[in-house]
């Protein structure tokens, strides 16, 4: 009997350690895990919710319907960081090690938070992907080998933007003599485009004279009687959150037209025009996606995530600028850890393997519409140097209600944009004492 | 344009965006006044208040009965933080009373947006925010027909206010209340009641500034933020006077929107956006001279 007992003790144990120490075929979850430092909370909650939740739901829709990324579940988590830098750095900290291989990338959704964690990200190679804002000259690969400003930088939207001043204009010779203004949020987003913008006024002649907005923008007067003395032909609206609807009444109260208005396209969300209400129409802003829900991809996430009560925000906001930037996100997110399990294998792959995906992207027009995205997704090549891969722009117009495209897409002028891109960041090489990749030898 | 019609149009400007801080310094001076106690909450209580209101409308209630709910509201807010956040407080450090309205304001922050949500709303009041044409055929400035009526609005609340609270026995146990609780109880004055109905005029004052700053910026979490536009008023002007919260709010108003056009031209753009520091640097001038600000009341303590 005593036997038996010890024996049994002895089994137990056995099967106990068994349980706690994996076999290595058990050793690895089939996941893959994706941070998520939303702003839930704070003067920009309506973009951080927007975003993150048509990222989420994306992934979402993937696992429903696929079974993950070639069988490799998505799996994420929130951390707040109200759109606040030391709240942005804690939450990579955070997260940047969970799941079975670590976060596959990190979308910061904020300048700041990008400026504060991409030297965190190469350091501990993680990529740090700033779709459609971030730091220009990070498009250089070869010195910021885990910084992906994906799509479209500042730098690129900023030419194609003042392409698109020069083609109302009847040309861009027309813009000799013309005087432009610049409305920015006075933050590290705000100013980014100030060089470049001075660059271009001495290449085509025009004027151009810059206006902070401090945080949050509540009150903007003094501003605007600057700008009605100024009398500009153009003004560029670089806000976001409740700086753009302000900024959008002051113009009107001072009757500037909303025709001469252009935003970027942190300006030109439904968010951003609705407050406004009637003063709102006729404003112009940049987009590297369209508003709707009319695109598969979007009829996938209704089909096999919304309707079954599992979304990630309100069903009512699908479709609207923020989501579906956010389902773009996931589109280019998800088919670079694809790319980098045809490297590495169908299995969860850690931030240095998905960097690789990151920098060999190839979403042809024929692949984005196999995704779903057609008319949604530009096509987008990446490289070891060119980690921005895309570089057009589309430009649309508030009818009051909603967003309609004006344009077709406008490239970016990248034979300025390049060249002062390598400079900067041949510049930031040096202060850091970084010697560049050599490029060539990783094709 | 000439330059001194540019001039009094960035007075006119300013003296009417200083009305809209002053509305926001009222409810701060209310509180002050009962308890002696800077309501952290206050930005938060306008974002409830506006949430609160375009959240009803969105039910297809009308305007006149929504605000009638939201008041409602408001003043079940007012007595349930008396009973419940104030009363256990009662003789207790003023900075216990100041640590609860932080935790005041993060839940209000919290509960607003989570029963009505994240997204922005657009608040009409059928009033148009363009210039108001009469005004510049007849001066040749451009003056909107919203700031009007927001001026107009700010003043009706503050004689409504004033006669409340100095022609009524209620403005009388209020003063004795922000005296000192324990001898204002002592001569059977009822704390809890006073406490209530000053916490529902501030929500009444809260709901007046939500409206008004709400159309003009959507509803939106920022709301809460227009706190920070008061409290150089409510230095400059004095905690515990409404005059001062209105004189308070001209001034700042005017001189920050004249220091933001003519202090930025001066320098050449290289003082950047002085309208955020320049209310808080006069303000601190102030404090120097005037510790208890412009209308204040001047502490004299024995020793």
């Amino acid at each position: 009997m005593k036997k038996s007992v010890l024996a049994s003790l002895a089994i137990g144990a056995g099967l106990l350690a068994g349980a706690s120490t994996p076999s290595p075929v058990m050793a690895q979850a089939m996941e893959q895990f994706m941070p998520i430092p939303i702003y839930r909370t704070g003067p920009y909650a309506a973009g951080g919710t927007g975003y993150f939740g048509g990222f989420m739901d994306y992934m979402a829709m993937v696992n429903a319907r696929d079974n993950g990324v070639n069988g490799v579940k998505m799996i994420w988590e929130e951390c707040e960081t109200a759109y606040d830098n030391a709240r942005g750095v804690e939450c990579y900290e955070r997260l940047k090690g969970k799941g079975p291989t670590g976060a596959a990338m990190f979308h910061p959704l904020s300048t700041g938070i990008t400026y504060s964690t991409f030297e965190k990200g190469t350091a501990d190679k993680v990529p740090v992907v700033s779709m459609g804002y971030g730091r220009g000259d990070a498009m250089v690969g070869s010195v910021f080998p885990y910084t992906f400003p994906l799509v479209t930088t500042y730098w690129s939207q900023n030419t194609a933007k003042i392409k698109f001043i020069g083609m109302k204009e009847g040309g861009m010779d027309k813009l000799k003599g013309k005087k432009l203004v610049n409305v920015y949020h006075d933050s590290a987003y705000g100013k980014e485009t100030i060089d470049i913008l001075n660059k271009q006024a001495a290449m085509y002649g025009f004027e151009i004279k810059h206006f902070p907005v401090a945080h949050p923008g509540l009150d903007q007067k003094a501003i605007w009687l600057q700008i009605k003395q100024f009398a500009p032909d153009w003004v560029i609206l670089r806000g976001w959150g409740v700086m753009n609807p302000t900024a959008i009444k002051e113009a009107a109260r001072i009757g500037f037209p909303r025709e001469k208005m252009l935003g970027v396209w942190w300006s030109g969300s439904e968010e951003d025009m609705r407050p406004a209400g009637t003063a709102a129409k006729g404003f112009y802003a940049a987009g590297f996606h369209p508003a709707g829900k009319n695109f598969p991809v979007l009829k996938d996430i209704e089909k096999f995530v919304q309707s079954k009560g599992k979304g990630n925000i309100e069903a009512e906001r699908m479709g609207t600028i923020y989501y579906n930037r956010g389902v773009v996100t996931g589109i280019i997110s998800m088919e670079a850890i694809r790319t980098a399990q045809e490297k590495y294998g169908k299995k969860p792959l850690t931030g240095e393997q998905v960097q690789w995906g990151l920098e060999h992207l190839n979403l042809t027009a024929a692949r984005i519409k196999a995704l779903g995205g057609e008319g949604l997704v530009q096509p987008i090549k990446t490289s070891c140097n060119d980690h921005e891969g895309g570089g057009a722009v589309k430009f649309q117009q508030w009818d009051g209600e909603k967003w309609t495209v004006v344009s077709d897409w406008i490239d970016a002028d990248k034979s300025l944009v390049r060249p002062l891109a390598e400079e900067s960041a041949a510049k930031y090489a040096k202060e850091k004492g970084i010697t560049p990749r050599d490029c060539s030898k990783e094709m | 344009m000439s330059d001194l019609n540019f001039f009094f149009e960035v007075l006119i400007g300013g003296l009417l965006s200083g009305v809209m801080y002053s509305l926001v310094a009222l409810g701060f001076v209310l509180i002050y006044k009962a308890s002696g106690v800077f309501n952290f909450a206050q930005g938060s209580m306008v974002l409830f208040a506006a949430l609160t209101f375009v959240g009803i409308m969105e039910k297809g209630i009308p305007f006149w009965p929504a605000l009638v709910v939201a008041l409602v509201v408001m003043m079940v807010l007012a007595v349930g933080i008396e009973r419940v956040v104030l009363r256990p407080l009662v003789n207790q450090p003023q900075i216990s009373l100041f640590m609860a309205t932080i935790g005041l304001s993060y839940l209000l922050e919290g509960l607003g947006q989570g029963l009505w949500g994240t997204q922005v709303r657009a608040l009409d009041l059928g009033i148009e925010d363009m210039p108001n044409e009469t005004i510049q055929t007849m001066l040749g400035i451009q003056v909107s027909t919203f700031d009007i009526f927001s001026a107009i609005s700010a003043a009706l609340l503050v004689g409504l206010l004033a006669l409340f609270f100095n022609k009524t026995r209620v403005g009388l146990a209020l003063r004795a209340v922000a005296d000192d609780h324990q001898a204002a109880l002592a001569v059977g004055i009822p704390l809890q009641h006073v406490w209530a109905i000053v916490w529902a005029a501030a929500g009444l004052v809260a709901l007046v500034a939500g409206l008004l700053w709400g159309s003009r910026l959507g509803v939106q979490f920022s709301l809460s933020l227009v706190a920070l536009k008061a409290l150089p008023v409510l230095i400059l002007g004095g905690f515990t006077s409404i005059a001062g919260a209105i004189v308070g709010g001209l001034i700042i108003g005017a001189s920050e929107k004249l220091a933001e056009v003519y202090i930025g031209t001066f320098t050449g753009g290289a003082v950047a956006a002085v309208e955020n520091w320049f209310p808080y640097m006069l303000a601190l001038v102030f404090l120097l001279v005037r510790p208890q600000g412009l209308f204040g009341d001047k502490i004299i303590e024995r020793v």
